[in-house]
């Protein structure tokens, strides 16, 4: 079909004059073919996540709330003066109403209940961050291994992934807290080694989710065919663009293992009563919880503030950082 | 039927267009405040015409279009103008009017036909919900009747399967058949065929336009491809930076190109008729001029020698059937060819003809299973590590996706360092001094050096892949799709670069690509691969001249719009 009478056949019923129009020359003028933008200064993958981070309410909520956290985390004496170990507690004080200077009131023992949820914050924290940066560090390398290698190496792994993602949290910290071993070394971090046993499978499925959805990028190739080794483009190819997940996942499950520490003490298998933390406040309250409920909701409000804000703050950089988010 | 008579009536008493966009202006909500990807936009389409937009991407053609049938993104709006579809203003009509006029009156077939069909249900139901939404019969008889028309061989059993047993070219005949299943009298039909290979989207449009003009349906066909739309459509508008530049009767349009965008563009159009770039092409026939002829007691050196030989090389890759058994299945099969230094040869075929799997066992990524490759002398599967870390700084690979090639984490400096950095060249500061070496040799201003590939254009980062290849020094390119996701311009740009560097540094290229026009403009030779085999080798001007296999004529008659790009008295 030649083009003079592919026109004639398409042509409808009626052949109609099309006009030829130009735009103005003026209005419509030519810019230089694909040139590079210089108005703006670079951004990172990091700085463009900021950028659109700061401009997030749920971002700048949870931020503030974590920051608040942290400083009373490390400087818990910048807001009560009041000793709140058992020691110091005044029986006479039992259940007493908030006072001058006590703005929560007493628990049982007669404690002053502001400045325990104040004192319990840190060791909440602790067995939460803690946790969070062990469990990063062992389930990522175990997903980074098994999913940059393939083959054997994640099959094995994989299998012992599972075979550890089948025990429940809890329960496995309750068994192996009933250890001599741990029975007898009750503290914070006979708390978070257990926590870090039972809680690595899900960092290091998301690790090697996101590993192997990396490694096969061009650039990824592009860099071994100009002779960087395997492991060398895992370190420094594969594993920066595997971050975004893993980071997101890992906020999260911060506040899922304060709670796990605060449910661990709860039922008395966690931290020792002599340790202050909201769980064991929350336990101890729970004995008079119709005559008094003021000692068990203050620290469950500390508690669910804290975890929410760990929680929001894993959503906020979850948008932020979407890779499909980000203009291409 | 009844329709395709109606505007036939319509069309010989008034002459009322079908679609006119009047001074469309749409703006999009960004989070850099609003943006105008469409302004003074004017088209117009008579019932029964094939119209086509054309432009880069970017250009709003397609913005454009989704305008006309209210499926705008939700951050986009239509700030001003008119769109009159048969005389009624649609620009601001209310969903349920939109609703109405969808299927029924405007049909739509997408881009993509692998995400653009529900992969959890059949193709049949995909008909039928059609249908249904348009009040029309749904009978399993009508379902297979639609897709039947769609050209779709043994309709019946096909519409009970689901889209991943279909190929791209059957699912893009399954989008049809459902975007021409209610007989509208406007199809927007938005790149059809991007996605598919030259000859099965002959074949669709080729369909697709005997169906619209039984139909009486008029086209507002969308596409990136000057060739294809002069081919296809009676009228193109063309569009630049969200502005109508040119319209006008296609073939007038194509040989008498009046604006200056337009004029660039169907200069730098890639054509069977445009010749080898001149640069490299001058440079060969000097050098063969001088040496062959007159010399004629040559030593062998002397000749440009075979940098690269391919050897019967054969490659079956096990694929996993059921039951745990596993099939061969061969990619590549007794393939054997070589490379002169300093030359380019292209390796064309379609998808599935096994030209990547080539460039990847010759880059030493892939094990072939039989045959070998010789580089230089050496046979490539004999290398140890060391002597495989020497190899790669002399053959280097040049990817299709210029998205994908690039860490997204490291900026233009650290790509383009790491390769030099990983083999051990130089201190920093001549590291240094070398990057900005080689942004000036691809013509990247040296202030990206700071910048992150995601701040960079397809192009731009093409060029830095370049230049990252070009870092070591190597002998061998390997550009397997390298300019195949770029716009027509942006990719006569860096053809333009690549012939340049050629001539420059005398470097040898393999040229994996599907798209023949860009083999005129840069290869030497070519071979032809199809289902894995060498089907023709030769030289580029014997090849596209006289082409000896069916196939090979097949590919060359398939390029839209081969023909019409000719000049005048050619054609």
């Amino acid at each position: 079909m030649t083009p003079e009478n592919n026109a004639t056949v398409r042509g409808t019923a009626v052949r109609r004059p099309i006009e030829h129009f130009v735009a103005d020359f003026d209005e419509t003028p030519l810019h230089a073919t694909d040139k590079v933008k210089e108005d703006h200064v670079p951004l990172s993958l990091w700085g463009e996540a900021w950028r659109n981070l700061r401009r997030q309410p749920l971002f700048l909520l949870s931020a503030f709330l974590i920051f608040v956290v942290i400083v009373v985390c490390l400087f818990p004496g910048l807001f009560s003066q009041i000793d709140p170990t058992s020691e110091a507690c005044q029986l006479a004080n039992s259940d007493g109403v908030p006072a001058g200077g006590h703005p929560l009131g007493y628990t049982q023992q007669g404690c002053d209940v502001f400045a325990r949820v104040i004192y319990g914050t840190r060791s909440s924290v602790t067995v939460g961050l803690f946790t969070t940066i062990g469990v990063v560090i062992f389930g990522g390398i175990m997903g980074a291994l098994a999913g940059y290698y393939g083959g054997w190496v994640d099959a094995v792994l994989a299998r012992i992934n599972d075979i550890f993602f089948a025990l429940p949290l809890i329960l496995g910290a309750i068994v192996m807290m009933q250890l001599p071993v741990f029975r007898t070394n009750r503290n914070v971090w006979s708390l978070v080694l257990i926590l870090i046993i039972f809680g690595w499978p899900q960092i290091s499925r998301i690790t090697r989710g996101a590993v192997i959805e990396v490694r096969n990028a061009d650039f990824v190739t592009a860099a071994r065919s100009l002779g960087v080794s395997r492991f060398r483009s895992l370190m420094r190819h594969v594993l920066p663009n595997s971050l975004a997940p893993i980071i997101v996942v890992a906020t999260i499950s911060l506040g899922t293992f304060i709670v796990a520490e605060s449910t661990l003490s709860f039922l008395g298998i966690g931290l020792p009563p002599s340790v202050m933390s909201w769980g064991n406040d929350i336990q101890s309250a729970q004995a008079s919880l119709r005559s008094n409920p003021m000692p068990l909701i203050y620290p469950a409000i500390a508690l669910s503030i804290t975890v929410l804000s760990f929680i929001m703050l894993g959503d906020a950089l979850r948008d932020a950082l979407d890779p499909k988010a980000r203009k291409r | 039927m009844s329709s395709a008579v109606q505007v036939r009536e319509q069309g010989a008493d008034v002459e009322r267009p079908l679609l006119e966009i009047k001074d469309l202006a749409i703006n999009f909500r960004t989070s850099n405040g609003d943006v105008n990807a469409v302004r003074n936009a004017h088209l117009t389409v008579m019932p029964g015409e094939t119209v086509a937009i054309v432009g880069e991407s970017g250009s709003g053609k397609s913005t454009t279009a989704l305008a006309a049938i209210g499926l705008l993104p939700t951050n986009g709006r239509v700030a001003g103008g008119q769109i009159l579809f048969d005389g009624e203003d649609i620009s601001n009509a209310s969903e349920k009017r939109m609703i109405e006029l969808r299927g029924s009156h405007i049909g739509m077939v997408p881009q993509d036909p692998m995400s653009n069909l529900n992969p959890v249900w059949k193709i049949g139901f995909q008909v039928r919900e059609t249908l249904k939404a348009n009040g029309l019969p749904s009978g399993p008889d009508d379902v297979a009747n639609v897709l039947s028309q769609a050209g779709l061989p043994d309709a019946g059993r096909r519409a009970k399967q689901y889209p991943h047993e279909f190929s791209g070219g059957m699912r893009q005949r399954a989008l049809i058949a459902i975007g021409l299943s209610c007989q509208p009298r406007l199809l927007i039909a938005d790149e059809p065929t991007s996605a598919l290979d030259v000859t099965v989207q002959r074949q669709i449009l080729d369909h697709l336009e005997t169906m619209t003009t039984e139909l009486g349906t008029a086209v507002l066909l969308i596409t990136h491809d000057l060739g294809l739309a002069a081919e296809r459509a009676d009228k193109v508008v063309v569009m630049y930076r969200g502005q109508v530049v040119e319209a006008g009767p296609s073939l007038e349009l194509l040989r008498n190109p009046r604006h200056p965008y337009t004029q660039r563009l169907v200069s730098s159009a890639p054509s069977l008729a445009s010749r080898r770039i001149q640069v490299a092409k001058e440079q060969g026939v000097e050098s063969s001029d001088l040496l062959a002829p007159t010399e004629p007691v040559v030593v062998e050196e002397a000749l440009p020698e075979d940098v690269l030989k391919v050897q019967d090389l054969t490659k079956v890759f096990k694929l996993r059937g059921a039951l745990g058994k596993s099939t061969d299945f061969t990619a590549v099969d007794n393939v054997s060819f070589s490379v002169k230094r300093g030359t380019t040869t292209a390796i064309v075929g379609e998808s599935g003809s096994g030209k990547s799997t080539v460039a990847q066992m010759v880059l030493n990524l892939l094990t072939p299973t039989s045959g070998k490759i010789v580089f230089d002398g050496v046979d490539t599967s004999t290398l140890n590590s060391k002597q495989l870390f020497g190899f790669r700084r002399r053959v280097q690979p040049i990817f299709q996706d210029p998205y994908g090639s690039l860490d997204p984490m490291y900026n233009i400096f650290r790509t383009i360092e790491e390769p030099l950095r990983t083999h051990k060249v130089g201190n920093k500061a001549s590291r240094e001094k070398k990057v900005r070496e080689l942004l000036d040799q691809v013509a990247l201003p040296q202030s990206a050096m700071q910048r992150y590939p995601n701040e960079l254009s397809g192009g731009q980062r093409q060029r830095v892949a370049i230049a990252r290849a070009l870092a070591l020094d190597p002998e061998v390119i390997i550009c397997d799709e390298a300019v195949s996701a770029l716009d027509v311009l942006v990719q006569a740009q860096v053809l333009n670069l690549l012939a340049d560097l050629q001539s420059n540094l005398g470097l040898t290229y393999l040229f994996i690509t599907h798209d023949l026009a860009v083999v005129r403009q840069i290869a030497d030779h070519v071979c032809v691969m199809e289902k894995g085999k060498l089907v023709e080798t030769g030289s580029t001007d014997d090849v596209f001249d006289s082409p000896q296999q069916d196939y090979t004529k097949a590919l060359l008659n398939a390029i839209p719009g081969a023909q019409l790009m000719l000049p005048p008295e050619v054609a």
